[in-house]
């Protein structure tokens, strides 16, 4: 019902919505539920567990019934509090939680069978039949349990992540954090002040408080007028800080756009801050009195309802009464009256209690029940021993006020009990850096709230080394807070705490007498306080029933603990730009468009992009295109790029002196213009990494490394200078992207490398395992003669800007004489065939002894790894070693990562030989090859093998060979 | 004989504008890094025509800037120099340079960026290796509205996609 003439919504601009489909009319500045309230509808909702009909509560974020999904398709949000959203034309809104309808809903059957879902049923029951449990009960309980749903599509990706910086973080824009925000910021520091509302101002906005003798809204304005004026101030409306983290960062949920209709903006925006002080003036949330059938439509937070009133001009029913065990009832009632709404009762706990007005009132009394199933029509009070039956639409009730302390503990800390407010408060460096003001720290009057947020403004720029300015404290209000604790009334019947998972004194009782007797224990057992409004409304009162079940005090019984996020968070804010191409950084190489011009699919190695094979027209299988490129490579010539791996240029005095200390083998004694394979150990006597280094000057070499392990390589190597060889004069960086290199190799790779050089080359300029400096159609450039297919092999570097254009003309060359390009598949079967390792044998658990290659652990000098490596169980003759396979059963099949058994005899995990690391059909030699480690391998060659693929479900058996299969001399590489 | 030839790591995908933010590619002649030996940084210096840049500065300016980019080195934009007494590696190909510039810029880049661009902390002339979305980068403040951000040649188009999505969601919200 609407009040004309009150409230601070702009009633020149109307706003038009739809809810469960009915057109509704509000105004510019209404919230839904403001709205809903104003056009007449109580009933917003289903309960979770019993169905039952429900309204509003609260008029903030702590909701926990009215909650709705809006939207439609991909824009669709479930759970959105009604008291949050704001309306704009052609909103949408749909309660949750009910079939077919609000007023109508089938599940309201769970109302009836109660009793049966007592705290706790769900260990109680769907226990048999054993075989339901994934076939009937789970799929049955899904569908029945949680309240929105999502709309089953991708939600667009088009929220933002950002990254803020200030001195003081000012938590709340009430009247305690707009004075903290003003004192701060007129010292100086920079000011962050966030507001989770969409307007500033606190309950200043719902109260008839006056401030500096004007009403409080106006003087907000004013406050919000020199704030603006100030360069150091930021202000983030519509802005929840969500978390409380380390070193002064906190976690922020700011909703951007979520109060117009979805356009190009930004729904959300998920803000990391770091503030080296912050200002807790979260203010406090109203708790409410728990008495049987507490949670009908009409029944609201007294606070609540005078925001209606005074905020937004509206009230839940033509008639409201009011029950409270402090000075809020009167309060309460004289806002309404000075409306002229009917006050149907003002009901006080406290017998010595007195009102301001002449409407019915009942001190030292309580109720005991209501009446109205879609919405309140009568209230039952009890006063010295008789009971009244009330006609009333609408039952504001207050409890008192609990400080918004969350945060507060979101670093483990547990809050302080005082019993002159029976409410918890922060305690004081629960976070380091965040200090409490106002009503988040337990202190109600206007006046002392003002000065609170002044003074902890200029101490938090004080603290900063910033000088304070006087600011006159503005004049308010400072009655005192006056109430008696009044957790539940006493009298049967059920009473609900945690209205959004339904549960009741009764539960928290029953979980006591259960032995649940811990608030850990309560909480889970009841599911009290797990919602998604993290029991905001109901933790304080179930801990105090709690307390009086188990006859401790509630400091005594202590609190659960509050973990970040305070309100929940969208993971497309959390998560904003990552999905699809943004969730990782793509690396391309300069021949990336030829080779995907050609149909190349693409893999990821790290997070470069390489091609898998490149096919040629009419080929269908990848199987098709992998063994002709590994023919070609055999038979003429093929170009791979292999610009991915990691290239690290070091020079200086002592770079040979480094490159001894972190290779087993020895490169000081490497001449200038050559090149040699290396083997770099972890501390722990492992093989971390191998790959080929030249010797392009005295004090100059290029060490390469595997492509996924480059920045591994890169970190360990500042490591060995900067920690552990400090003394040695040695400088080193990656240039892995300056240069783009690609490797040309088969029987015809001289003559395209030539093709494509300014001076030709021939093998007495460029034997096996040479480098050095060339000019490339015009460009200076390096060529190495290294190998990694067992061809004669060439890998000719150009700087990238060059790559893609040297990389088509030797894919054009190369195709003149029967040759073209080649992918990873390709690439991966050349190197088995001739027994060549890479991270799939050297993957962190292998040793140089296990490789094969202990001869290259120089005896002559210190390396890192060398006294782990000798250790006796590294050098152990049964360790799992390097070798070769081919399949000798009818499959003729090999897989990598099966396993190799005994031939005959049990095979269990003690029977295990080993396993097989890398497979390839090989076109060159018609049969499946394999490298796998067994047990004392090189021993066994000619052995006969069980291999069992336990996951693919294959059993065949294998021969153990050398791992080189082909050209063991390597002829064809050398020559 | 056939000449190869040169492509920029932006070619084709700059300049963009959205709003009243730039972001365009910066082209300089050489990019080289730097790295004095032992007890060598004045003769570099020298060398080079510019002082040393010390952690997190940047000396020179225009055409010509030093860059700090580590412990004991530098990345040399401008004319391609070979210092005696310093490790160097020709790193023109490196890198892409993305200039993104107007009174929107710094908002844009706090998308991306976690370290504090306030005027205080990220003058002009500051720099700083710093992350931009998942990409490690070299972030340097050209000017008043201005930014240099070195990236990876191999991920120019993820830096470019990056920046053009924060830009736009800056643009967005401004017209709400």
């Amino acid at each position: 019902m609407r009040i004309d003439g009150k409230g601070l919504i702009d009633r020149d601009h109307a706003v038009r919505f739809t809810f469960d489909g009915q057109t509704v009319d509000g105004f510019r500045g209404d919230t839904v539920a403001s709205a809903l309230l104003g056009a007449g509808h109580r009933l917003m909702g289903r309960s979770f567990k019993y169905h039952r009909p429900r309204g509003v509560v609260t008029a903030g974020s702590d909701e926990p019934n009215a909650l709705m999904t809006i939207g439609q398709g991909r824009h669709q949000r479930p759970n959105t509090r009604a008291t949050v959203q704001e309306i704009y034309d052609g909103l949408q809104v749909r309660s949750q939680n009910r079939w077919p309808s609000l007023r109508f809903d089938v599940m309201q059957v769970n109302d009836l069978l109660s009793p049966f879902f007592a705290a706790g049923f769900y260990y109680k029951t769907f226990m048999w039949p054993r075989a339901f449990w994934e076939r009937v009960y789970e799929p049955v309980i899904r569908r029945a349990a949680g309240l929105g749903a999502l709309s089953g599509q991708n939600a667009p990706d088009t929220s933002e992540r950002a990254f803020a910086h200030c001195d003081v973080l000012v938590i709340g824009a009430g009247p305690t954090g707009l004075m903290a925000a003003l004192t701060a910021a007129r010292a100086g520091a920079d000011v962050i002040l966030a507001e989770e509302d969409s307007r500033a101002g606190g309950r200043l906005l719902s109260e008839t408080e006056q401030v500096d003798d004007m009403p409080g809204p106006q003087w907000v304005g004013d406050m919000l007028a020199k704030l603006t004026a100030l360069p150091n101030v930021r202000i983030m409306e519509r802005t929840t800080i969500t978390g409380a983290y380390d070193g002064g960062t906190y976690g922020a949920l700011e909703r951007v756009s979520l109060h117009t209709a979805p356009g190009d903006a930004p729904p959300e925006c998920f803000w990391r801050i770091a503030a080296r002080r912050a200002i807790l003036a979260t203010g406090a949330l109203e708790r409410t009195i728990a008495f049987p059938m507490n949670d009908r439509p009409g029944i609201m937070q007294a606070g609540a309802v005078r925001a209606y009133l005074n905020r937004w001009g509206v009230v839940p029913g033509q008639s409201v009464a009011v029950f409270a065990n402090n000075d809020d009832a009167h309060r309460t009632a004289a806002d309404l009256a000075a409306a002229g709404v009917r006050i149907a009762a003002v009901i006080d706990s406290r017998a010595d209690a007195t009102t301001p007005g002449d409407w019915p009132f009942y001190p030292g009394a309580e109720v005991i029940g209501t009446k109205g199933r879609l919405g309140l029509t009568e209230i039952t009070l009890r006063q010295n021993g008789t009971t009244r039956e009330i006609r009333t639409e609408a039952l504001a009730v207050s409890g008192g006020w609990n400080p918004a302390l969350h945060l507060t503990c979101h670093m483990n800390g547990r809050p302080d009990w005082r019993n002159d407010i029976a409410a918890f408060v922060p305690k004081p460096d629960a976070i380091p850096g965040l200090t409490a003001a106002g009503a988040a720290n337990g202190t109600f009057s206007t006046a002392r709230c003002l000065a609170e947020g002044a003074k902890a403004g200029e101490d938090a720029a004080k603290v900063l080394g910033f000088k304070k300015k006087k600011t006159d404290l503005p004049q308010a209000s400072d009655t005192s807070y006056t109430l008696e604790p009044l957790w539940a009334v006493d009298t049967p019947g059920r009473a609900w705490l945690d209205l959004q998972n339904d549960v009741t004194t009764k539960d928290v009782r029953l979980a006591a007498k259960e032995n649940y007797r811990s608030v850990e224990h309560m909480k889970r057992y009841t599911t009290q306080g797990m919602a998604t409004d993290q029991g905001k409304g109901s933790n304080v009162a179930a801990l105090a029933i709690l307390a009086d079940a188990t006859g401790r005090t509630i400091p005594e019984t202590g609190t659960t603990t509050f973990r970040p996020p305070y309100v929940p968070v969208s993971i497309s804010a959390m998560a904003a730009g990552a999905s699809g191409m943004g969730f990782a950084p793509q690396r391309f190489t300069t021949s990336h468009d030829a080779t995907t011009e050609r149909g190349a699919p693409m893999i990821e190695a790290g997070l470069w992009y390489r091609p898998s094979y490149v096919p040629k027209p009419g080929e269908t299988t990848w199987r098709q295109s992998c063994d002709r490129e590994v023919t070609m490579v055999r038979t003429s010539v093929g170009i791979a790029d292999v610009s991915t791996l990691g290239k690290i240029d070091i020079q200086g005095p002592d770079a040979a002196r480094f490159l001894d200390f972190v290779y087993t083998n020895t490169f000081s004694t490497l001449k200038e213009g050559r090149v040699r394979y290396g083997l770099m150990l972890r501390e722990d006597g492992h093989v971390m990494d191998d790959g080929t280094t030249a010797r392009l000057g005295p004090d100059h070499y290029l060490m390469t490394t595997t492509t996924a392990a480059a920045g591994q390589v890169m970190q360990h190597l500042d490591f060995v200078a900067q920690c552990l060889r400090p003394d040695l004069n040695v400088r080193f960086t990656s240039v892995t992207e300056h240069w783009a290199q690609f490797a040309v190799a088969g029987p015809r790779a001289l003559d395209v490398v030539n093709s494509v050089l300014d001076q030709p080359v021939d093998d007495e300029d460029f034997p096996f395992m040479a480098c050095g400096a060339v000019s490339v159609s015009g460009t200076p450039g390096r060529l190495f003669r290294i190998s990694f297919s067992g061809e004669r092999g060439y890998e000719i570097a150009v700087p990238a800007a060059y790559g893609e254009s040297l990389f088509r003309l030797l894919l054009a060359q190369a195709e003149t004489s029967g040759g073209g390009p080649y992918g990873m598949e390709a690439l991966n079967v050349l190197r088995v065939e001739k027994g060549f390792i890479t991270h799939s044998e050297i993957h962190g658990r292998t040793t140089a002894f296990d490789i094969g290659m202990q001869g290259m652990l120089s005896k002559k000098k210190d390396f890192i790894g060398r006294a782990a490596a000798h250790r006796p169980g590294l050098l152990d003759e049964n360790r799992q070693r390097l070798v070769g396979l081919r399949p000798t059963g009818a499959s003729r099949q090999l897989t990598a990562g099966a396993h190799l058994f005994p031939a005959n005899g049990p095979r269990t995990p003690d029977t295990d030989q080993g396993y097989i690391t890398s497979v390839a059909w090989s076109p060159t030699l018609e049969t499946y090859l394999g490298l796998a480690f067994v047990r004392n391998g090189p021993a066994r060659l000619g052995e006969t093998l069980k291999m069992v693929d336990h996951v693919r479900g294959i059993t065949t058996t294998v021969q153990v060979t050398d791992p080189v299969a082909y050209d063991p001399e390597g002829g064809r590489m050398r020559g | 004989m056939a000449s190869l030839i040169a492509k920029t790591p932006a070619q084709g995908l700059l300049p963009v504008e959205i709003g009243s933010t730039r972001l365009e590619e910066r082209l300089y002649d050489a990019i080289t890094w730097v790295a004095p030996f032992d007890g060598q940084d004045d003769a570099v210096a020298s060398a080079i025509g510019l002082p040393f840049p010390a952690a997190g500065q940047t000396t020179g300016g225009g055409d010509r800037r030093a860059v700090w980019t580590g412990p004991g080195q530098a990345l040399i934009l401008g004319p391609a120099v070979a210092p005696e007494g310093a490790a160097h590696a020709d790193q023109s190909s490196g890198w892409a340079v993305l200039s993104l510039t107007g009174p929107a810029a710094r908002d844009a880049l706090a998308r991306l960026t976690p370290i504090d661009l306030r005027d205080a902390s990220f003058p002009e002339a500051a720099t700083a290796r710093t992350l931009l979305g998942h990409m490690t980068v070299s972030l340097t403040r050209t000017g008043p509205e201005t930014y240099e951000i070195m990236v990876f040649r191999s991920m120019t188009r993820t830096a470019i996609h990056d920046l053009t999505r924060a830009m736009k969601g800056v643009a967005a919200r401004a017209a709400l």
